[in-house]
């Protein structure tokens, strides 16, 4: 009885309390709400511009008045965008690369860490992470120097190799076919690292008693990787799938749009969804149609993300986003 | 501390029982060695191509094994990269200013979202995180930050951009789910603690580890940003080094032409520019902060990024 009593003597006095702490809350959180109404939500009213012709309204030229003021042209930005074949090529390029290269990473991430993990010296193990993560640390634009070193046609290692030999030289940099396989290539050379740290991350966390109950039985080392480890990593493989599934429809912009040094022969290939993005804005300055394109965009990886997030949900309750 | 032990343990029984095969080890450490030079090479590549003379690149190209050894586009940054020097500094301060920002506005942000007594948690939480799944789009942001928020030609324009990132929001929350228990709080505040006092005399300390994971991860951000610039900055003033070097990948001059060179003097410098060897160099400069950092970053990043995996 007296316990309840002061605790209804609590509550009184902490009324006036937790209003004060609800207003002091409310005041951390208000510098990261206001950055996200003014730089994430404001923005979306722009999408209206998918539907309207951009131009500066003369009289009195802010942004809302030029918005306001645009002509209304319905779903035109769209059609024009779908009747040409750049529309095809950019869907094709995204979704193609970024399959390819889920599959590609889990297989090969999956195994170097498995192999990783059959390192006996510590020394030589922690050393082989240290150098394989380094990619990730650098930027796009560093990177595309990498690659040119390789690929100048004028002075690039490969040019002096193949003059030197009386071959002739290949212009990397003018012919769309072989970008498939240079952006692959860059691609899994600065991510592989960082998936094959997660992947020996969770790899080490597996009770060593597992092993040698396997190998009592008999089980061969080839045997225990199979049965012990791939299963052990199976949920966290398929996570990480669905969640890459989730954002197929985004590209990494630096790799397609720094690394081929913005080559225009090279857009059959090299082209994605956010490059044309870009380009249709800097460019061509042709706000409603990279609006539009970011509205299919975003509306694409919207459904993408919440169907992937659904089927975590029923893999492994845990993992998934929301 | 109890978990490596563990480990080291581990591996040693793991050891003495089954390993595999000494041709089998063999093996695995070809393909990784193979692998983990071709991840390095590139760079060591670019330095030996920045210490290159330009006569020899331009006998036998770009080569590991030069004819002649030059430091001349080292000296030419020293005499007349004043550019270089601006964009050195604008890359510092930015990354220092915006970290420093980003992680004051993040742990504000995820502390309150970590309060399950905040009568307003779920709605902030699902108010940040709403903006990962959908959003205005490249070209309303770019005419918002523009036209409306005067990000244009200033520091502003370089920083605000990526002030508040959504996941670094949730690895911060997490790691005060992980680390920070709830009674600590209760008691603080029963002490006459108050929230703010709580937040920065109790919480913070004890939560260094995940401040530090999610700061790392912004100045990495910051240092290697490219895009904004590009979308944001003209003038020359403000380019931070990565824009720099996007710049001179379709203009090797640009150095020159901001540094006040004018007429004829200009292009009788811009015929002696060492001009392959200038943008490798620029590629080592930008390296290295990143190369010096790297290995005490490395553990935080690797924690961070493993919360990160699980959550987005």
């Amino acid at each position: 009885m007296a316990r309840l009593k002061a605790e209804a003597k609590g509550k009184e006095r902490g009324w006036g309390n937790r209003r004060k702490k609800t207003i002091l809350l409310l005041s951390m959180v208000a510098p990261g709400a206001i950055w996200l109404i003014l730089l994430r939500y404001l923005p979306m009213f722009g999408i209206i511009l998918a539907f309207k012709n951009y131009k500066i309204y003369t009289k009195d030229p802010s942004l809302f008045n030029n918005i306001m003021h645009s002509k209304w042209v319905g779903l035109d930005n769209f059609k024009f965008m779908f009747k040409t074949s750049d529309s095809w090529v950019m869907i094709r390029n995204t979704l193609g690369y970024n399959l390819f290269w889920i599959l590609l990473g889990i297989i090969i991430a999956v195994s170097f860490a498995v192999m990783l993990d059959q390192v006996t010296n510590k020394f030589v193990a922690k050393s082989y992470q240290t150098m394989m993560f380094f990619p990730y640390f650098l930027s796009w634009v560093v990177a595309s120097y990498f690659v040119l070193a390789f690929l100048d046609p004028t002075r690039g290692l490969i040019a002096h190799f193949q003059k030197s030999h009386g071959m002739s030289v290949t212009n990397w940099y003018n012919e769309a076919s072989y970008w498939p396989f240079i952006l692959t290539i860059a691609n899994m050379w600065k991510y592989i690292g960082y998936s094959t740290i997660l992947y020996l991350a969770a790899i080490t966390g597996i009770d060593a008693s597992q092993y040698e109950a396997a190998s009592i039985d008999g089980a061969s080392k080839w045997q225990q990787v199979w049965y012990v480890t791939i299963p052990h990593l199976k949920t966290m493989i398929i996570i990480l799938f669905i969640m890459n599934i989730g954002k197929i429809f985004n590209a990494d912009f630096g790799l397609f749009y720094s690394v081929p040094l913005n080559s225009g022969p090279l857009f059959p290939t090299t082209q994605v969804i956010d490059t044309y993005i870009y380009r249709t804005l800097m460019a061509t300055h042709n706000e409603g149609m990279s609006t539009a394109a970011s509205l299919i965009q975003n509306f694409v990886g919207f459904i993408c993300i919440m169907t992937a997030n659904t089927i975590v949900r029923k893999v492994d309750e845990e993992s998934s986003l929301f | 501390m109890s978990k490596t032990d563990n480990t080291v343990v581990i591996k040693k029984r793991k050891r003495s029982l089954n390993s595999v095969s000494i041709p089998a080890e063999i093996v695995i450490n070809v393909i990784l060695g193979i692998f983990c030079l071709a991840c390095i090479i590139p760079f060591i590549f670019v330095i030996i191509i920045s210490f290159s003379s330009q006569t020899s690149i331009r006998e036998i190209g770009f080569s590991f094994i030069p004819n002649k050894w030059s430091l001349s586009a080292y000296k030419y940054i020293m005499d007349l990269g004043a550019q270089l020097w601006v964009s050195y500094f604008n890359s510092f301060f930015v990354t220092i200013v915006g970290t420093l920002l980003s992680v004051l506005i993040c742990v504000l942000y995820s502390y309150a979202l970590f309060r399950k007594d905040f009568k307003f948690r779920s709605f902030f939480t699902f108010f940040s995180f709403f903006t990962m799944l959908f959003g205005g789009g490249l070209a309303p942001t770019y005419m918002v930050c523009k036209n409306m928020l005067g990000l244009s030609d200033n520091y502003a324009a370089l920083i605000v951009p990526m002030l508040v990132n959504p996941f670094n929001i949730i690895i911060m929350r997490t790691f005060f789910q992980s680390s920070v228990p709830t009674e600590l709080i209760e008691s603080a505040s029963i002490d006459g603690s108050g929230e703010y006092n709580t937040l920065f005399k109790i919480i913070v300390p004890i939560s260094k580890p995940g401040i530090a994971t999610v700061a790392l991860l912004n100045a990495l951000a910051y240092w290697n940003e490219w895009f904004i610039p590009m979308l944001y900055v003209r003038d020359a003033k403000y380019i931070p080094l990565q824009y720099l070097l996007m710049k001179m990948q379709n203009q090797a001059d640009f150095l020159v032409r901001n540094a006040g060179v004018l007429g004829a003097e200009a292009s009788k410098i811009m015929s002696t520019i060492p001009q392959d060897t200038l943008r490798m160099a620029l590629v080592v400069l930008i390296v290295i902060p990143i190369a010096c950092a790297y290995p005490f970053f490395q553990r935080f990043i690797i924690s961070g990024l493993t919360i990160g995996s699980v959550k987005g």
